[in-house]
């Protein structure tokens, strides 16, 4: 299905309280963006609205000053009410320079709130933008609410007594800003000045410059004569389940469920990894974590770190490893010498837009056909995905507790957005976790490294170190007997049929499949996997408020699939599955089941938009209407 | 380790595998010598791994009673990294040949050595692809004809020892498949070193490569043609030890002179300057360098890996206290 988009209908900041709004901040890669709406995030969740993030910034680490390619971006959606997605439209844009004008101007609301650095505005940034003229002075910014302000000499006069100089006076700039964002919602100042104290304990003066300006900015908005429509909004807390929470981020969430997983697993865990965009972040936190059974690797390269992570897993600890896509291709042989020696092992995918270099700081999901079928021989390996920040947690536990039950590769996919992307998280209890603890093998009398579990087919886990249990495999086929090198046609098709069945067995493992939102059968089942759950939901939560039946399914486990996937889906009359990519999951879907699904691709760089989702959903249902 | 270890001998270290390298393959030698060296190495047999690449010489391990891992082509030290990273305890050892080591894994082989992984590398060169039928390698010498390069190969050859020295490696070594005793000596010493130790073992290939190594080897003329190096001891060799080897100070290059020349070198193992232009020496003008080339005490990637965790751990970590780090709110 061709991708539209329609407009939601949302009452945009046309009364004092607003039942949900999306800022985005906008500026220079140095402008400091990223840690404004870090801050601005914290406030808002402290305050008790419901949130989703997204940052969205260059892959460039110093872009020139004022280049449209430099600009860095923080959206932020919070409410009242359950908040999945970073938001479709923004309510409010707080721009640094022309620059982050032009590229994010398009996404506000018409009578949204524009607010810009005047001071910015320089005929030298202007041309870097690529503006003929002035659009603060030509009327083209007529249809928003303006605030204009000299950011710049605010931010200079607030910090003056600090004797910073011009330039690092300058770069107060953000603080300012959020100040008087911070204001306008009615938001509290205390974390952020606290957080400013500890991010610069080294250098007091700069921490007390910052508060200054951050001050000063709340309190312009108090005290300035605003345009007329200008004020506090009050946004309602939301409700949501009792409970401590924090902010989470899909990386840390990920690297976090990888040490839940191997405290529940009761084993070491060795993190091998290469750097690579947008994927490095998981290896940096777990370097910070070896206060936990955790050892972290910086191998030479993509292979080598998929090796030294097999190298663990022979050894008897859990390997782990993790990239993006362009280094998961480079790892396919490794993997492959993990499925055929029935070693366990995680593999982290952190998607991003491809193919090659493609979009390397920018969200996809064009790997799941890698991830199901991107290696040489039959080798089947269980995929599964996280489908929100908090998910990441979860699903890494679930990755752990797989690939060592039945000593198997397990890729676990995530994305660009979810890693950086960052949600109110509800802090599990860690005493409910079921403990799922490794049994290496130990018993000597009858030893043979091909001996298996007859109900999950997983081989023995005898690991070095073990007397009589000296044994050897390799990636030459191995006989089901013995182990030892089998050239036997009849003991390679036993063999592959094993492997098959391991994976597909592992189906008797995993939760039924249910609707997460709508019931289990009826007009139209919206299905999706990944990080474009958020959007899905709350399209298909619009859908029926208006009354439509639709329902949402989103699928964590992609190979093997639930075993009632297949008789849910054919309880709908039609199946639509949003992607962002060009139709994989679909096409899975359609071979296995042979089911008429309908593809809904994006493949931007950027998430779905819940208008573009429910377009979709009415375009569906009306198609539906008029068949039967 | 209190316990007295059960004596083991030679049987104990062979698998119940048949082994499966051509006749007269240069292989059969390293592995009886290796085999019968194990026991005296005094370690419990289930520490000790070997891993392995892909090629001839990668077999290996399914030959040795030890636990073994046969892996893919070139990665043998990466996984072997793994191993030891995951426990120390065990004795590492990578079996590699000249295209498994130095040309898919050439790049493995440099961060290994030069992190300093505590493994024994044991390289088989014999300047040949053999489990492909007969390529030329990376060792290869220009002009060497193969299915190939029917005309003659004209990639210029790396030198094994010489590119380890480059990469940082600690235990330099070279040795020849049909001497017993000195690959046992060699590897007896490279085994006791703290780090990586990389040997390399001139292995003849009596298929697609045979008597590419013939002047070292034979009997006849091998000591005209190779010197060995001792630590301390000057540096000559020839039937009646008639040769040495001086550097010239002008030049800065070596040269042959007599034995007796005031000038002759003395062998020190920790002189990388000399390794280097060891390493490299080979025939007709130089004869081949055996023995330990090079040796330097550097700390073990592994040794300071488990120190930096002993630091970290010295607190262990709580994941109830890591959930609630930070800031944290409270909805009632």
């Amino acid at each position: 299905m061709e991708l539209a988009e329609e407009k939601l209908d949302e009452h945009h900041l046309d009364e004092k309280e607003v039942v949900d709004v999306v800022v985005r901040f906008a500026g220079d890669s140095g402008d400091g963006m990223q840690l404004t709406g870090s801050n601005f995030t914290e406030a808002t969740a402290l305050y008790g609205n419901d949130l989703s993030t997204f940052p969205d910034f260059p892959a460039e680490i110093r872009a020139p000053v004022g280049a449209t390619f430099g600009v860095s971006a923080f959206q932020i959606y919070f409410g009242a009410e359950d908040v999945t997605t970073a938001g479709d439209a923004l309510d409010v844009l707080v721009t640094m320079n022309p620059a982050a004008l032009t590229t994010n101007i398009a996404n506000l609301v018409e009578g949204g709130l524009l607010i810009v650095d005047r001071g910015a505005f320089t005929a030298k940034n202007l041309t870097k933008a690529k503006y003929q003229e002035n659009p603060l002075e030509d009327g083209s910014l007529d249809k928003y609410r303006v605030l204009d302000i000299d950011i710049s000499k605010q931010v200079l006069a607030a910090v003056d007594e600090f004797n910073l100089g011009h330039k690092a006076g300058l770069r107060c700039k953000n603080m300012w800003t959020l100040g008087l964002v911070l204001w306008l919602f009615d938001r509290d100042r205390t974390a952020t000045i606290e957080s400013l104290k500890t991010k610069f304990a080294s250098k007091p003066e700069i921490a007390c410059a910052n508060i200054a300006a951050l001050n000063a900015g709340h309190a312009y908005g108090e005290t300035a004569e605003l345009p007329a429509g200008i004020h506090v909004y009050k946004v309602p807390k939301a409700k949501v389940i009792p409970g401590t929470y924090r902010n989470m981020t899909g990386a840390n969430a990920l690297a976090w469920g990888l040490i839940a997983g191997s405290e529940l697993a009761n084993i070491d865990l060795l993190f091998a990894s290469y750097p690579i965009t947008p994927a490095s972040s998981l290896l940096h936190e777990l370097a910070a974590r070896r206060e936990f059974n955790i050892n972290t690797f910086q191998a030479e390269d993509e292979i080598a770190a998929v090796c030294a992570a097999i190298g663990a897993s022979f050894a008897g600890t859990l390997g782990v490893t993790s990239s993006a896509g362009p280094g998961i291709a480079l790892k396919a042989e490794g993997i492959a010498l993990a499925v055929a020696t029935e070693l366990p092992l995680v593999i982290v995918n952190t998607q991003r837009g491809g193919p090659s270099t493609g979009l390397p700081t920018k969200t996809e999901q064009s790997d799941l056909s890698m991830s199901l079928y991107g290696r040489h021989g039959d080798t089947p390996m269980p995929v599964i995905a996280s489908s929100t920040p908090g998910d990441c947690f979860d699903v890494a536990i679930e990755a752990v507790r797989i690939a060592t039950k039945y000593m198997t590769p397990v890729m676990l996919l995530s994305d660009g957005y979810l890693a950086n992307a960052s949600e109110p998280w509800k802090i599990p209890d860690v005493a409910s976790f079921s403990p799922f603890p490794v049994q290496h093998h130990s018993e000597v009398e009858g030893f043979k490294p091909s001996l298996r579990n007859q109900e999950t087919l997983a081989r023995v886990w005898a690991k070095p170190g073990t007397a009589g249990l000296e044994h050897r495999v390799g990636g030459i086929e191995r006989s089901y007997d013995t182990g030892d090198i089998s050239y036997d046609p009849d003991n390679h098709q036993k063999m592959t049929d094993l492997r098959q069945a391991k994976v597909e067995g592992i189906a008797n493992d995993i939760p039924l499949q249910e609707a997460c939102l709508g019931d289990a059968s009826g007009k139209l089942a919206v299905v999706g996997w990944g990080s474009t759950f958020g959007a899905i939901h709350q399209a298909v939560k619009r859908a029926r408020a208006e009354g439509l039946d639709v329902s949402h399914i989103h699928v964590r486990y992609l190979s093997p699939l639930p075993r009632n996937l297949g008789e849910l889906l054919n309880s709908f009359d039609s199946v639509l599955v949003p992607e962002m990519n060009t139709g994989q999951f679909v096409q899975l879907i359609r071979s296995k089941y042979l089911i008429d699904a309908e593809a809904l691709n994006k493949v931007a760089g950027q998430p779905f938009k819940i208008g573009e989702i429910l377009a979709a959903i009415h375009r569906k249902i009306a198609e539906i209407g008029s068949k039967s | 380790m209190n316990q007295a270890l059960p004596k083991l001998t030679i049987k104990d270290y062979a698998s119940d595998q048949e082994v499966r390298w051509c006749p007269g393959c240069g292989d059969y030698a390293i592995l009886k010598t290796i085999q019968k060296l194990m026991p005296e190495l005094e370690q419990p047999r289930e520490n000790q791994v070997f891993i392995s690449g892909i090629g001839c010489s990668s077999r290996f391990p399914y030959y040795m009673n030890t636990f073994g891992f046969h892996t893919i082509h070139g990665r043998a030290p990466a996984i072997a990294s793994g191993v030891k990273l995951a426990n120390p305890e065990l004795d590492v050892w990578v079996i590699t040949g000249d295209g498994d080591g130095f040309s898919i894994g050439g790049n493995h082989m440099l961060h290994v050595l030069r992190r300093n992984v505590d493994l024994q590398i044991l390289l088989f060169n014999n300047e040949i692809y053999g489990l492909t039928k007969g390529q030329y390698s990376p060792t290869s010498q220009t002009g060497t004809r193969s299915p190939s390069s029917p005309t003659g190969s004209i990639d210029f050859p790396l030198s094994p020892c010489e590119v380890a020295i480059g990469s940082g490696g600690t235990f330099i070594a070279r040795t020849i498949d049909t001497e017993a005793k000195h690959v046992s000596a060699v590897v007896t010493r490279g085994h006791a070193h703290s780090g990586a130790s990389f040997i390399e073992i001139l292995q003849n290939c009596p298929i697609y490569n045979d008597g590419v190594f013939d002047q070292v080897k034979d009997k006849k003329i091998a000591a005209d043609f190779k010197v060995e190096l001792v630590h301390g001891e000057p540096i000559v060799f020839g039937k009646e030890r008639e040769q040495g080897i001086r550097l010239n100070h002008n030049t800065l290059k070596l040269e042959l002179v007599d034995a007796d020349h005031d000038d002759v070198l003395v062998h020190d193992e920790t002189n990388k300057v000399l390794a280097t232009m060891l390493a490299t020496m080979r025939g007709p003008d130089f004869p081949v360098a055996v023995g330990v080339i090079y040796r330097e005490e550097k700390a073990s990637y592994v040794d300071e890996s488990q120190q930096q965790l002993i630091t970290a751990r010295a607190a262990k970590g709580s994941l109830k206290e890591l959930l609630h780090s930070g800031h944290t709110w409270e909805v009632e």
